[in-house]
């Protein structure tokens, strides 16, 4: 299953070194990262494979929204059909 | 890779449009639970509402975690009461609505419709012990929804119905005085009812539906007023374009959703709603799309032209973004749960007979309209009928939900609180219609129900 990740707040250095660390220790691969700073607010998106992932979603997404809030960033992850519903016919 | 901006849109439509799924509705036929023995028959609808909705809310939350969308409520609609209690010998059927109020509390959903009976042509013993009991069995439950049909465009309109329906309405609002009349909140008068509406209060699950089935209702009026805002001054065809656009993208997340669940609960998928349905609060109102297209206060004139363009284009928007569409599909407009036509009504621009002409071209009808409380129960009634006149001869459903509490007076406001919202009472006309209620009788199909 992929899943998408997004992160928005205010750029700092280490915030892709976090999260990927994370990531990696929930064993999650990374497909796709894209990042950007959009009206001076630092956004990312990634595309997550979850198929090896050693923790169940819900705890993967309480993990992050921590990760989060220890970082006083946005951080949510999303089963990646959702975007694909609404963007592709 | 997905695009970017479009990722970040979704986001944004979440997080600051409000866009949401307003409902997954389980609808339970209760036919098989039929017994002489009331208190059987109780027992045989409490343990299969529960058997089958029994992971209904997990469910839901599970969808909401990993999709990131919030699925506002979860609701359970049964087979229309009158059918299944028919079969019990008793006078008494509030003991029906306990049951499915306990059942709704133990598969802990938001709501359960169905205290239902369909009355367009005439009544059954049944139907009418149901009916006498909505006052009573609407008080003596909290999550249980009732609705009653008395017109159709086959059958015409059913003025015996009308009459005690306006009467019925009077009653639940007083035997609910302590809570404001809540319980006029939870009871509809339909012309043309829909067998698969998700949306309360009038949802109830159909005779000629299956065993059980998951439906989707799904909402966005702030998405859709949010993507009016960038096509400011553009001619209507941009407008509904525009709309379509939207309601497309919002359909497919609730088709979506339907599929999931269905999936999950092992149960068939059924249709998805398309309603543009609003909360009260702020950004999340119909109203204020209205508004959005030129007009100053919602309720001006205009308002009915404006709000036809929506409903179409929601419509068309959203047909193709799903496998099967139905129950109310449209726009809705109740005034209490709508920021912006709460403040419309207060601003006096919206009045009551200006709701009458929008509800020709939205997808129900008169909806959470908060009346004087001394209003006679003939003036319901005949509100009720003019109602079910315009869906009888325009072959759409409608539906009144009128709130008469006890003791309220126009300029006084009625406050029900969460997604049911607050609702200034509006003054209706003074002159009197009981002789024209006292007829009773039925009026007669129009023309063009001989269709076959």
């Amino acid at each position: 299953m992929n899943a998408i990740v997004t992160v928005v707040g205010q750029d700092r250095v280490g915030i892709i070194a976090a999260i990927c660390n994370r990531l990696a220790g929930h064993n999650v691969n990374i497909l796709d990262i894209s990042q950007t700073i959009l009206q001076g607010s630092f956004t990312m998106v990634m595309a997550v494979d979850l198929s090896a992932a050693s923790a169940p979603f819900d705890s993967l997404s309480a993990s992050l929204a921590e990760l989060g809030r220890e970082m006083g960033l946005s951080i949510r992850i999303q089963r990646e059909e959702i975007f694909n519903a609404m963007h592709t016919i | 890779m997905l695009n970017q901006k479009e990722i970040l849109s979704t986001i944004e439509m979440i997080d600051q449009q409000h866009l949401d799924i307003r409902t997954i509705t389980m609808g339970v036929s209760l036919l098989s639970c039929c017994d002489p023995d009331p208190a059987r028959a109780c027992g045989r609808i409490y343990d299969k509402i529960c058997r089958c909705a029994e992971k209904l809310v997990q469910t839901g939350r599970d969808i909401e975690g990993e999709f990131g969308i919030p699925i506002v409520n979860k609701r359970i609609s049964v087979t229309p009461m009158a059918l299944v209690a028919g079969a019990s010998e008793t006078e008494d059927y509030v003991p029906f609505a306990l049951a499915l109020d306990r059942a709704g509390r133990t598969c802990g959903v938001d709501f359960i419709g169905g205290y239902s009976a369909l009355v367009q042509k005439g009544f059954t013993e049944a139907d009418r012990k149901l009916i006498r009991s909505i006052p009573e069995a609407l008080a003596r439950t909290e999550l249980v929804c009732a609705s009653v049909n008395v017109g159709s465009t086959r059958a015409g309109i059913n003025m015996d119905a009308v009459a005690i329906m306006g009467r019925v309405v009077k009653d639940t609002a007083a035997a609910t005085a302590d809570r404001e009349g809540l319980g006029c909140a939870k009871l509809v008068v339909f012309c043309n009812a829909v067998e698969d509406n998700p949306f309360m209060a009038g949802a109830f699950h159909g005779a000629g539906e299956a065993e059980k089935v998951i439906n989707v209702g799904v909402s966005g009026p702030g998405v859709v007023h949010h993507a009016l805002q960038a096509v400011k001054g553009q001619p209507f065809d941009v407008v509904a374009e525009t709309v379509k656009k939207t309601a497309f993208r919002v359909t497919r997340m609730g088709q979506l959703v339907a599929q999931e669940a269905s999936r999950r609960l092992d149960t068939p998928f059924g249709i998805v709603d398309l309603s543009l349905a609003p909360t009260p609060a702020v950004g999340d109102s119909v109203a204020r799309i209205l508004e959005e297209m030129g007009l100053e206060t919602c309720g001006t004139h205009g308002t009915t032209a404006a709000l036809a363009l929506l409903n179409d284009a929601v419509k068309k928007g959203g047909v193709m973004a799903s496998s099967s569409v139905g129950g109310l599909s449209g726009a809705f407009i109740p005034v209490s749960e709508d920021e912006g036509m709460i403040a419309a009504a207060r601003s006096g621009t919206l009045c009551l007979d200006k709701l009458e002409a929008m509800t020709c071209v939205c997808s129900v009808g008169l909806d959470m309209i908060a009346v004087p409380g001394d209003t006679p129960a003939e003036t319901v009634a005949a509100i009720i009928a003019d109602e079910a006149a315009i869906g009888m001869v325009n072959n759409k459903t409608t539906a009144v939900r009128l709130l008469v509490t006890p003791g309220k007076t126009v300029g006084d406001t009625i406050e029900m609180g969460g997604l049911l919202g607050s609702a200034p009472v509006m003054p209706v006309h003074q002159e009197s219609s009981a002789d024209f209620i006292a007829r009773g009788g039925r009026i007669p199909a129009p023309l063009h129900s001989l269709r076959n």
